[in-house]
């Protein structure tokens, strides 16, 4: 089983963010990274499938600058056994320029299944392993919060509003992974220091075509500060009346 | 003149309201520069009965394809159906919804058209050749805007930004083949699991009731229940914490990595309102928190918050939520 995962570096999302001077980018400054959630789960379902199979080969990729060999590397000490690192200045917000540059590298990769997280936090768009799985003319089954390989063939569960639905799909294929499937294991001191000695390739992305261009970046209206009704099961009737007479919501 | 391209989600035979949403901001869309709004509807043989709805809210015309192959969710024949249409239509613009279809559709088609896309839009806009979308990233703490050149520019709409208008257009229902056989696809639905008949979507319903920590116990959860009853339009939802406790379903978590609802009005019980919860729900009109901390962060984003025990105000404010339904 020989399992590509395409992994991306997305900022922590627990702070304020700041818009840089030139409006359209944010101010990096003071802003810690790491290996995208959904990506770590994707990383997590190829490990598994590789130790259920017994043998097969983990690759990671990554595209973006120097610094995302960081967020390769720490997919490797997880376990993935080799890393692809696509060079390009910035990550385009265009999610089909990247994903022409993936489908060029994993083209003639000979890959039984190629895993993409859902989505990244940061540009939120979700599309990229779609747009992969287009180019290579593979069977794509999206957000997959379950998944079952065996005989060549594959069954996951998509969690969808107020259901679910059963898939089937052939290998070769595509999957990109929602929350739920598994928890990420944690690198070990052993997998961190035998990362190190992992080979880790790096060349120029071929990006495709960006139609699509961030003009202006802006922080939302703060919300206007509310108020507190009251204290316990007391302010129950005025919380009643403003929503009938402020807010008109009930 | 621009002609609009709206995809009509249905499930089960039946239109999702996001339908209705996307036709309706196609319709805006289409007004601005005079130009039609063509829907797509796909579904098994019968669907074509939906199709006056697509007309009454603003669909100049209906393409509807039934077959066999798409009584589910068929991704591939409906992508290259969709792709082929919007190719052969010269459309300014394609509108999906950012539902759990929608997400799925909309990059396979933009993947077969060899452009790229905005998922998740809040508005859209067509002013001359510019078309700009509004775009929440980093969980929302930041709003883009973003401009497609490409043609058409596609778009996914979050549910809930544009609600349904009545616009009565002609609808004129057009049957189109499938492109290939939806019968021979290599992804197959084989099961639709729908959940507890009537029960209302997170992303669709009006009022949102989520439940947190705060709750204690698994079984305390019927008092977020309870109160969804007593308004009789409202969904329920729940933190990460409470889902990955395994107490509700991941399917229910609202938040970075779950759920995104922008309902009227959002109650948070017993939810201290991590980042990661706010992403999910900080875009409703009206939210209402209870918790018994009053330096809770999520009284920050609540426009009402009772500081007080969940165990002594729900029963309360329950009763007298059923009270003021009375007669809807």
């Amino acid at each position: 089983m020989k399992i590509a995962v395409c992994i991306k570096r997305v900022p922590d999302m627990d702070v304020r963010f700041k818009i840089a001077a030139d409006g359209t980018s944010l101010d990096e400054s003071g802003v810690k990274f790491d290996l995208n959630d959904f990506d770590a789960w994707a990383v997590e379902a190829a490990l598994q499938l590789k130790e259920k199979a017994g043998s097969g080969e983990v690759v990671v990729l990554s595209l973006g600058p120097t610094a995302v060999q960081e967020t390769l590397r720490k997919a490797l000490s997880m376990g993935a056994d080799r890393a692809i690192h696509l060079q390009a200045d910035k990550i385009p917000f265009d999610g089909f320029a990247i994903a022409t540059a993936i489908a060029a590298e994993l083209k003639d990769g000979g890959y039984d299944l190629v895993l993409f997280g859902k989505l990244a936090p940061d540009s939120s768009n979700g599309v990229t392993g779609t747009i992969v799985a287009e180019l290579l003319d593979l069977p794509c089954v999206t957000a997959i919060s379950k998944l079952d390989i065996a005989d060549g063939k594959g069954t996951a569960k998509r969690e969808l509003e107020g259901a679910q639905e059963i898939v089937e799909f052939p290998l070769p294929a595509v999957l990109t992974i929602d929350e739920g499937l598994n928890t990420a294991r944690y690198p070990s001191l052993k997998g961190i220091m035998a990362a190190k000695k992992k080979p880790l390739d790096s060349k120029p992305a071929a990006l495709g075509d960006t139609t699509v261009k961030v003009e202006k970046l802006e922080l939302p209206p703060e919300r206007a500060a509310g108020k507190i009704v009251g204290e316990g099961a007391a302010a129950v009737p005025e919380l009643i009346r403003l929503l009938q007479t402020e807010a008109k919501v009930l | 003149m621009a002609n609009i391209f709206a995809f009509a989600e249905a499930r089960n035979g039946e239109l999702r309201k996001v339908a209705l949403e996307n036709v309706t901001a196609a319709r805006k869309l289409a007004d601005a520069t005079g130009g039609e709004v063509h829907a797509l509807l796909v579904g098994a043989p019968g669907i074509a009965s939906k199709a006056a709805q697509l007309g009454q809210h603003g669909a100049d015309v209906v393409m509807v394809c039934e077959h066999d192959g798409f009584s589910h969710y068929n991704p591939e024949a409906t992508a290259a159906l969709a792709a082929d249409r919007i190719k052969s239509g010269g459309f300014r613009a394609a509108l999906f919804s950012t539902s759990a279809q929608g997400r799925d559709l909309a990059p396979r088609v933009a993947g077969k058209l060899r452009i790229g896309l905005v998922s998740d839009v809040t508005s859209v806009e067509l002013s001359g050749d510019t078309f700009t979308a509004k775009h929440p990233i980093n969980i929302g703490k930041v709003i883009s805007t973003v401009s497609i050149a490409g043609t058409p520019a596609i778009v996914s709409i979050r549910p809930n930004t544009y609600s349904p208008v009545a616009n009565e257009k002609a609808g004129t229902v057009e049957n189109v083949a499938p492109v290939g056989d939806p019968s021979a696809s290599r992804v197959v639905v084989k099961e639709l699991i729908t959940g507890a008949g009537g029960k209302l979507d997170l992303a669709e319903a009006p009022v949102v009731i989520a439940g947190g920590r705060g709750l204690k116990a698994k079984e305390n959860y019927k008092l977020v229940e309870d109160l969804a009853d007593a308004f009789g339009n409202a969904a329920v939802g729940a933190t990460r914490a409470i889902t990955d406790d395994g107490w509700r379903p991941h399917s229910d978590q609202i938040g970075q990595t779950g759920r995104l609802v922008s309902p009227e009005l959002y109650i948070a019980v017993g939810i201290s309102g991590a980042v990661q919860h706010l992403a999910g729900m900080r875009t409703s009109k009206t939210i209402v928190a209870i918790n018994k901390d009053k330096e809770a962060p999520i009284f920050k984003v609540a426009d009402y918050g009772i500081v007080g025990d969940v165990f002594e105000v729900m029963p309360v404010l329950t009763a007298a939520v059923k009270e003021a339904r009375k007669g809807h």
